[in-house]
């Protein structure tokens, strides 16, 4: 469970960074940008605490 | 089963005694803490406000690598070996070299700071919760509460900044943990974002529109024009209450190793350099568009509702540090009170501060003039701490002769606070560079008044009392 927790927290932070550099690139528009922050910040929030939680019981 | 009162008394942090070795904490916590306190709401304001000011881009972009550096120099070689040396906060070192009556005038004057700035901090968060409700923004040159949506916004997050302080360090460091990565991409994903509205098509423009649209050498009506020297001085001591000033004994205490401190580069280099750097970008564009120049609607102008909620969080870690050790200063004013009742209260005050945007408008002034009125206890216990020692003088002198009110202390303060305004007011010395003479004034007025009482103490005074061991 954990390995997926981190790939999904990472996710959450790539889907944070890259559209903005997308849209610098022209690659994007600013709606599917802020879309896809607002996504990319709700995965992080919900995954990261919990990667920490399971970090703290594995803990000696 | 506990009360809520009862499990809230029964938090200890150890707030008045040294940190025991059990509760010492690892690098990560420092790095995570430090990122989330200096990747922060007021970031939103500061590079703002290098805008407002005028700065060129060569001067911002250097004074801010030289003036962090020397920011990180001073918590790693001033503050973070007598942090671990002692492991105590502040407030219970400072008592042993001032005695509790001098005490209590500075931590009331130390709690007062730590609550302008966290209300600061509430007032920036309130321009990001107000968007969705359609909220006035105050603008620039804005004092007073502007609107009700305003006061209320501000009631509803001081409260809940509030109940988040009382539950305590731990979880205050978990929460700036998780955000801070997070909150430093949101930066640089909504400046990137709005380069091309800018005029940035590729790295190569950068550096043109940079001069041409950004940070283009020019003020604001009313506003001090910034160079070189003013970001320098300001980057350094815009934490100066936290380094020089020693304030971050309090969290610094925790660290295994002294060598710690150099963790403050992570806040500095990622805060108060990409961060400003960024939120200069999106104001820039703020002022190209006409929009409005609060935090939150800048943030959204780049980022969109990501924006705003990383404007919340990033207010939110700041505030809450700074309510903490508030209430720890707090604490020692009213030693019978728990922690938590204190922090409550001074929680309240802080939200009614916040009411006023005067506060974040004018946020360089105020961070300034914080430091400056913090910084002399900084020095003594620098000097206590290192100098008396080679001069042969006994350090927590007020403790080991059980007095009340150690006046070269005080003298060391008042005077140098006092030389301070009348470098300002004679020679017209700008109050971003005040501490450094500041500093050297306090720490040889303090060494020199050690003399003094100590060696008259040997000729006059009674027996002593105890014997330090």
């Amino acid at each position: 469970m954990k390995p997926l927790l981190i790939v999904l927290s990472l996710a959450g932070l790539l889907l944070t960074v890259v559209p903005g550099l997308l849209v610098f690139l022209g690659r994007l528009t600013w709606a599917q940008h802020t879309s896809a922050m607002l996504v990319g910040t709700v995965l992080w929030f919900v995954c990261a605490p919990l990667v920490l939680k399971a970090d703290r019981s594995s803990a000696p | 089963m506990p009360t809520i009162t009862e499990r809230l008394d029964a938090i200890n942090e150890y707030d008045r005694e040294p940190v025991p070795d059990s509760a010492l904490r690892g690098a990560g916590a420092f790095a995570g803490l430090y990122a989330g306190e200096h990747v922060a709401g007021t970031e939103f304001v500061i590079g703002p406000l290098f805008v407002a000011h005028g700065v060129a881009a060569g001067d911002l972009f250097l004074g801010l690598l030289v003036g962090n550096l020397l920011a990180v120099l001073s918590w790693a070689l001033i503050c973070a070996p007598i942090a671990t040396h002692t492991r105590l906060n502040l407030y219970w070192k400072l008592r042993k070299l001032t005695g509790p009556r001098l005490l209590l005038l500075y931590n009331i004057v130390n709690a007062l700071m730590f609550c302008f700035l966290a209300g600061a901090m509430i007032s920036v968060a309130a321009t990001a919760v107000g968007i969705p409700f359609n909220m006035a923004m105050p603008g620039l040159d804005d004092r007073y509460p502007t609107t009700v949506g305003w006061v209320l916004t501000v009631i509803v997050v001081g409260a809940v900044v509030t109940t988040v302080a009382i539950l305590g360090f731990e979880k205050i460091a978990r929460i700036s943990k998780i955000s801070s990565p997070w909150m430093l991409l949101v930066f640089v994903a909504a400046a990137l974002a709005v380069l091309p509205q800018l005029g940035v098509t590729s790295p190569g423009d950068f550096w043109r529109v940079a001069n041409e649209k950004i940070w283009v050498g020019e003020p604001l009506a009313g506003r001090v024009h910034f160079t070189f020297w003013h970001v320098t001085f300001f980057a350094w001591f815009c934490n100066m209450a936290m380094h020089l000033g020693m304030a971050d004994m309090t969290i610094l205490r925790f660290a295994r190793k002294w060598q710690y401190g150099f963790l403050s580069a992570c806040g500095m280099y990622l805060g108060h350099y990409v961060a400003w750097i960024a939120s200069g970008i999106l104001v820039a564009l703020a002022l190209q568009q006409g929009g409005e120049v609060a935090p939150g609607p800048i943030a959204y102008l780049g980022a969109g509702i990501a924006g705003l909620f990383a404007v919340v969080i990033a207010s939110w870690t700041t505030a809450n540090p700074t309510i903490y050790r508030a209430g720890l200063a707090m604490q020692t004013v009213t030693p019978d009170w728990k922690r938590w009742k204190v922090t409550a209260g001074v929680g309240a005050l802080t939200t009614v501060v916040a009411l006023f945007p005067a506060l974040m408008m004018r946020l360089l002034d105020f961070v300034a003039l914080y430091g400056l009125l913090l910084m002399p206890m900084g020095a003594v216990i620098f000097a206590d701490f290192w100098l008396l020692p080679r001069l042969k003088l006994r350090q927590d002198y007020a403790e080991w002769r059980r007095l009340l009110f150690a006046w070269p202390a005080a003298a060391a303060w008042l005077v140098t606070l006092a030389a301070c305004l009348l470098l300002n007011l004679v020679w017209g010395v700008q109050i971003f560079f005040l501490g450094l003479p500041g500093w050297f004034i306090a720490t040889a007025l303090y060494v020199t008044l050690s003399y003094v009482q100590q060696r008259s103490g040997r000729r006059t005074a009674e027996p002593l009392v105890l014997e330090r061991v």
